[in-house]
């Protein structure tokens, strides 16, 4: 809750600060739909009506709202529905210098915990280096692996896996 | 301080017809209750086809007032736990005998034990103990092996694993473990959503559960010293990993490593003057380290851009046992513990093996073995490279050797919650739960003998 305000916080600033650039989004950033485990998902695909449209901005704000990136099984790669959520929080970390962000790593419960350690870790450094790339600078970003000690769900299904194979994305 | 065993072990002789099976299951069920509130159950999942029928009896006892201990009680307790030896009750006990002179070996034949355990216990001071125990063999009628042992009134339960040691050693031909200590890492969801994570110390068979760290961030991966004086473990107060080596009698610890990034997976060399580690640094690369407990050098051991963690020594301390995931998966590797030697590949046969353990004789590496979504604990013989799978868990995790080699401990789940389990490693087959009765338990790991 309290990240998520300060998520807040921050893209109003940026909204103040920075709206005109808004534009440098790329259209397919705008109107992607995004199925991310939150529950959370973007506006802006066209219907049967005719055409809606939605302010970039606004798209943005809600994509910051997004602080979870979800990860295949014993993997560390960033799936192509998380570009635009990283993208988002990428831009907005190099918008706002004073911005920063946590990483937290976190695998399912398979497998072997100090392993697991390692995963997170991994995991949160891909994340690290996709939002590097955006514009973020080292100094902004910090990493910390919880391995499989702190899951988001409990239970031993492939629901709760999928939900605890992840990387949090905390502001500071 | 004086324990009580609360246990009364309910002991169901075997009939002659469960014997014969193919296995016995569930003969026999202790319950332990620790000083700390914290309570492990133990029972044995499957024990032998054909556990030895013995009688322990009820020691004599000379002093002022009840006896100072039941001493029968805890070799009982060890022995019926062990899943090797099938005690009787005493219920079933035609006489008491305190001596061998009262042994009539008639009598126990009859009652088909194989073996008595008779024994006295004397108050000399206040303070002072005598025990003396001797172990009777039924069927060549005679004394096999007989002792007297000097305690103070707080060693007394330890006196009794004592004794239930040396009986072991004499009837299985490897010294017992009864006497060692476990720790393991408990978890414990509150009623407010809060956690909080403990590392406990408790005797082998969970008794004397000892609180030694507690904290609301996860404790993980505790590691004994070789004089089973210290732990060491991970603990993420502060919101990032950091290993803390702890004195067991004051509780007083030291912070040994902080770095930044991972902080994790602390193994002491044989001689306890270094601790391995794993460390990412800033790149976020895990590699293996040893760090001089006493000068504080650090040494890299490994290099290479893939996870390599969850060191173990050999028992020389000249090799360090290690996993990466340098060839794609998790596979088990070894390098020479000086700091330039080349890392060679140990395991081969599927395709997920982690936290390598290796036996005392450094004959075995017990690992987690991966496959198909199940996760079980394997055992490679060094020379051969043969794994054999021991557990049929789901989720087994953490295997840790028994000071003797004959029994590995591990954590695996029972319904949605962590317990720990033993199996032993000599093909006996014997398998024990040890369940918490408050909270979720894991990452057990077997103390090694204590040193006088």
């Amino acid at each position: 809750m309290n990240s998520a305000l300060k998520v807040l916080l921050v893209a109003t600033v940026f909204t103040i600060s920075g709206c005109h650039k808004g534009d440098t989004l790329p259209d397919a950033a705008a109107t992607e739909t995004v199925s991310s485990d939150t529950g959370a998902s973007t506006s802006g695909s066209a219907n049967n009506t005719g055409i809606t449209v939605s302010p970039l901005e606004e798209e943005r704000r809600r994509m910051l709202q997004n602080l979870v990136v979800y990860f295949d099984y014993d993997q560390a790669e960033i799936r192509p529905e998380f570009n635009a959520l990283l993208q988002a929080h990428g831009q907005n970390l190099a918008m706002n210098p004073n911005a920063q962000i946590r990483l937290e790593g976190h695998t399912d419960e398979r497998g072997s915990r100090e392993y697991n350690i390692g995963l997170g870790e991994r995991r949160a450094q891909a994340v690290r280096r996709v939002l590097m790339l955006q514009g973020a600078t080292a100094n902004q970003l910090s990493t910390v692996s919880y391995g499989e000690e702190r899951p988001a769900a409990t239970g031993s299904d492939e629901e709760a896996w999928r939900l605890n194979r992840r990387v949090e994305l905390a502001y500071r | 301080m004086l324990g009580v065993l609360k246990a009364a072990a309910r002991y169901s002789r075997p009939r002659a017809a469960s014997m014969a099976r193919s296995a016995a299951v569930a003969l026999l069920a202790l319950t332990f209750v620790g000083s700390a509130g914290a309570q492990l159950n133990i029972t044995v999942v499957k024990g032998v086809t054909r556990p030895v029928p013995m009688a322990i009896v009820p020691f004599g006892w000379t002093g002022t007032g009840p006896a100072a201990y039941d001493l029968a009680g805890v070799v009982t307790s060890d022995l019926g736990g062990s899943g090797r030896f099938a005690p009787i009750p005493v219920s079933d006990m035609v006489s008491k005998p305190t001596t061998p002179a009262q042994v009539n070996y008639t009598d126990w034949r009859l009652l088909k034990v194989d073996y008595v355990v008779v024994g006295t216990l004397t108050e000399d001071t206040p303070d002072r103990f005598t025990a003396v125990f001797q172990l009777m063999d039924v069927n060549r009628g005679e004394q096999i092996l007989g002792f007297r042992l000097n305690a103070g009134r707080g060693d007394l339960r330890a006196t009794g694993h004592r004794i239930a040691d040396m009986i072991f050693e004499k009837l299985v031909g490897v010294p017992g473990v009864f006497g060692t200590q476990i720790a393991y890492v408990s978890e414990e969801k509150r009623p407010d959503g809060s956690k909080r994570f403990r590392l406990i110390v408790s005797d082998a068979d969970g008794e004397n559960a000892k609180i030694v760290a507690d904290s609301p961030q996860p404790l993980m991966s505790p590691s004994w010293s070789p004089d089973a004086r210290r732990l060491a473990y991970v603990s993420f107060e502060g919101d990032a990993s950091q290993v803390f080596v702890q004195t067991l009698r004051t509780g007083t610890r030291e912070r040994v490593s902080a770095r930044a990034g991972v902080n994790g997976s602390p193994a002491f060399s044989p001689d306890g003057r270094l601790l391995a580690l794993t460390l990412s640094q800033n790149q976020g690369n895990l590699d293996i380290f040893t760090l001089d407990l006493t000068t504080q050098v650090l040494r890299q051991l490994t290099t290479d851009a893939a996870i390599d963690t969850e060191a173990a020594w050999s028992p020389d301390g000249r090799q360090i046992y290690f996993l990466s995931d340098r060839s794609g998966g998790p596979q088990i590797y070894r390098v020479g513990a000086e700091p330039g030697a080349r890392a060679e590949r140990v395991t081969y046969e599927g395709v997920y093996n982690a936290r390598p353990r290796i036996s005392p004789d450094g004959k075995q590496i017990a690992v987690v073995y991966g496959q198909n979504n199940t996760y079980r604990i394997g055992v490679v013989t060094a020379s051969s490279g043969v794994l054999d799978v021991l557990t049929t868990g789901r989720l087994d995790e953490s295997p840790s050797y028994a000071p003797n080699g004959a029994q590995l401990i591990y954590a695996t789940r029972d319904g949605g919650r962590g317990v720990l389990a033993s199996v032993t490693t000599d093909g006996s087959g014997i398998q024990q739960e040890i369940a918490s009765v408050g909270g979720d338990v894991r990452e057990p790991v077997w103390g090694p003998y204590p040193r006088p």
